[in-house]
């Protein structure tokens, strides 16, 4: 029973990590409408500056994980400006091609700047090692992720529904021109949500280098399980994309700890299900 | 699909940066020059093996700059990125038949060793894999010779030791691909012929992000010891979750082979290593005078970098080439290189080492070690071992 709720709690922190990584990517899908593949990338680049902070500056992990975050940030920020405007309305096999293309080159750049090799990172030494609450065993860096990911997770919906810019956010994305007619400047709203979406995923790289790992096959490597999580979670919600990624990492651990032999494969068949039962999202309100 | 896409792009590149310079279709007829074409994963996931290969190679020649047999030894590096056993082969083939290569040299991995196997055979070129570990190599062309390790040699004296040690249980946790399976089963029939018992064997994906939940079941299966075989870059995250969820305070003891904890990253695994045992043919900490003069001849090439069980692969891989050569006093007809290289004896940095005549695969001693903290640094402690080890174990 106690192993268990250990597990449970592993995969609720597995999820709430899922859940900051790829909650940037449910932005820029469901309200840009852009099929951005390079979304890891930001994850990637977080977790490098994470790194270089940590091992070569010796910058407490706070501090660098808020520097990853702000980089990552900094740079969607350049990036939407730059690049990302061009493919604002065209088709999505060209969001596809240019996103794609643009992991590639991160790729090759953090390759030649960091070398292909796994990075590792020294934890504070108040957060690593275990704790035990009544028999229940959770690794302290495990409970850290879920205490950080909530309040990012809550902040995240309370800015989306209480605040003047959230409400802002949410009319330009429900009718653009509707919202632009009434002067809402939604271009300056777009970037400052990119660049937000790509902090939170630097934030998220950042995090998961302990337990995520990171190369620079990164982005391609956790591709799969961000679209996942903004498949089943919707694309248009926080709720949803949070829901959405919780369950698949329980699912996932829970999986790979009862029945091992198959563990890899859960998650994929848990999308299929989800997808089945809510094509429209876990949450989102069918059209 | 996209992964493909990228690694070929890269290998695109790699190839056309490693070109150029290197082809010198002049020299290629010259009969002073004993041409070695290497080819080694420098890119990609395995860049590292590479690297140290490599850098143990150029450390060699450094040390050993006089010609052998009245020839002078050039290197032609190629970049295979490790992933890519059509690169290899391919690569394999633009060295036999438009360098004219006399040896190709190298393969960091098993499917890339494979892969060149045929050329080696069809084109009669002597062939030192420097790296790859799977057992079968050497048996798929006669003029493969290894100077690397196999699986099963390194994994069955660990088994043996575990039981000496009193460990009676072991739970199995290895990376579901080929040389994971090679690990787990050379462990498990090791360890109960000696009459211990294997309680359960868990396979994790090769893409795995978390060990957390088969770590948790190890847990609470409570053996006496995890085996482990994971491939090296990924043994760090395992060392490091095995004790954040104190494993070792439940009398849980980590042993493997020594690959996972490698001279090249043992250092940034840090502290969480400290006390796991392995076996293995090679560790930067081995007392001898040929491992003195190694690690000297390497600290020149490479300066501030560690030489691990892939380098001294390489190391030992020039060597053989060398004395086969002076024993056909400079003839570089293939079968006699191999023949002549058949039954070489010497002294390796790794201890004493020999080239078994009839499988042209390497008979090794093979330690025990166990992570120490010495000098501010870790280091894999050589405790135990097992002489002449061959390569079925």
């Amino acid at each position: 029973m106690a192993s268990a709720i250990t597990v449970l709690l592993d995969g609720v922190a597995a999820g709430m990590l899922l859940f900051v990584l790829s909650v940037g990517l449910s932005v820029t899908l469901g309200l840009m409408n852009v099929v951005n593949l390079a979304h890891g990338a930001f994850g990637m680049l977080g977790g490098y500056v994470c790194v270089v902070l940590l091992n070569r500056l010796g910058v407490p992990f706070p501090l660098a994980l808020l520097a990853a975050a702000a980089a990552a940030a900094a740079m969607g920020f350049v990036l939407e400006r730059l690049l990302y405007v061009h493919i604002y309305g065209r088709d999505h096999l060209t969001q596809v091609l240019f996103s794609i293309g643009l992991v590639f080159i991160m790729g090759a750049v953090a390759d030649w700047l960091m070398g292909a090799r796994t990075q590792l990172i020294q934890l504070p030494s108040w957060l690593s090692g275990r704790m035990e609450f009544a028999g229940i065993g959770l690794g302290r860096y495990r409970l850290f992720l879920i205490i950080l990911c909530g309040f990012v997770a809550l902040a995240l919906h309370f800015g989306l529904v209480r605040t003047r810019f959230g409400a802002r956010l949410r009319a330009a994305v429900d009718d653009g021109v509707v919202a632009r007619g009434m002067g809402l400047p939604v271009g300056r709203i777009f970037s400052i949500t990119f660049a937000l979406g790509s902090g939170l995923a630097g934030l998220g790289g950042a995090l998961g280098v302990e337990i995520l790992g990171l190369d620079p096959n990164f982005p391609l490597k956790y591709m799969v399980y961000f679209l996942v999580v903004v498949a089943v979670g919707g694309a248009n919600s926080v709720a949803g994309p949070f829901l959405a990624a919780l369950l698949l990492g329980v699912v996932d651990v829970a999986g790979k700890y009862w029945i091992p032999e198959v563990g890899a494969f859960i998650i994929y068949t848990a999308m299929v299900v989800l997808l089945l039962a809510r094509p429209q999202g876990l949450l989102a309100r069918a059209k | 699909m996209s992964i493909v896409t990228r690694r070929s792009a890269i290998t695109g590149f790699g190839i056309a940066l490693a070109t150029p310079p290197l082809a010198i279709p002049a020299l290629a007829q010259s009969g002073d020059v004993f041409r070695i074409g290497l080819i080694l994963p420098m890119t990609g996931p395995f860049a590292s093996t590479g690297r140290q290969i490599e850098a143990a190679i150029r450390a060699w020649l450094r040390a050993n700059p006089a010609p052998i047999a009245g020839k002078r030894i050039e290197i032609l590096l190629r970049d295979d990125t490790g992933v890519a056993p059509d690169v290899t082969r391919r690569l394999a083939q633009e060295l036999a038949v438009r360098e004219r290569v006399q040896a190709l040299a190298g393969f960091g991995l098993t499917p890339l060793a494979l892969a060149a196997a045929p050329i080696a055979t069809e084109a009669k070129l002597p062939m030192i894999v420097m790296a790859a570990a799977t057992a079968i190599i050497p048996s798929r062309s006669p003029f493969i010779l290894r100077t690397a390790f196999s699986l099963p040699q390194a994994t069955a004296p660990i088994a043996v030791w575990a039981q000496r040690a009193g460990i009676r249980t072991a739970v199995t946790l290895v990376t579901d691909f080929a040389p994971g399976l090679d690990a787990e089963r050379a462990f498990k029939e090791r360890f109960t012929a000696a009459g211990g018992s294997v309680t359960a064997e868990l396979r994790t994906p090769l893409r795995n992000p978390d060990y957390a939940p088969f770590l948790q079941r190890v847990r609470d299966a409570r053996p006496d010891a995890l085996f482990i075989f994971v491939p090296s870059g990924e043994g760090a995250p395992l060392m490091r979750q095995f004790a954040e969820r104190g494993l070792r305070e439940a009398g849980i003891r980590l042993i493997g082979t020594g690959d996972v904890l490698d001279d090249d990253i043992l250092n940034d695994i840090g502290d969480s290593a400290l006390g796991a045992v392995t076996s293995h043919h090679y560790s930067a900490a081995h007392d001898s005078a040929e491992n003195r003069a190694f690690l000297a001849a390497y600290a020149a090439q490479a300066p501030g970098q560690r030489p691990n069980f892939m380098a001294v692969g390489g190391w030992d891989g020039m060597h053989l080439l060398a004395e086969g050569l002076r024993r056909t006093q400079g003839n570089t007809d293939g079968e006699r290189l191999v023949a002549a290289m058949a039954g070489q004896e010497w002294i390796s940095p790794r201890g004493p080492v020999r080239i078994d005549a009839q499988s042209r695969d390497i008979v090794q001693d093979i330690y025990i070690r166990r992570t120490e903290r010495r000098d501010g640094q870790l280091w894999n402690i050589e405790f135990d071992r097992v002489e002449r080890v061959g390569p079925m174990g």
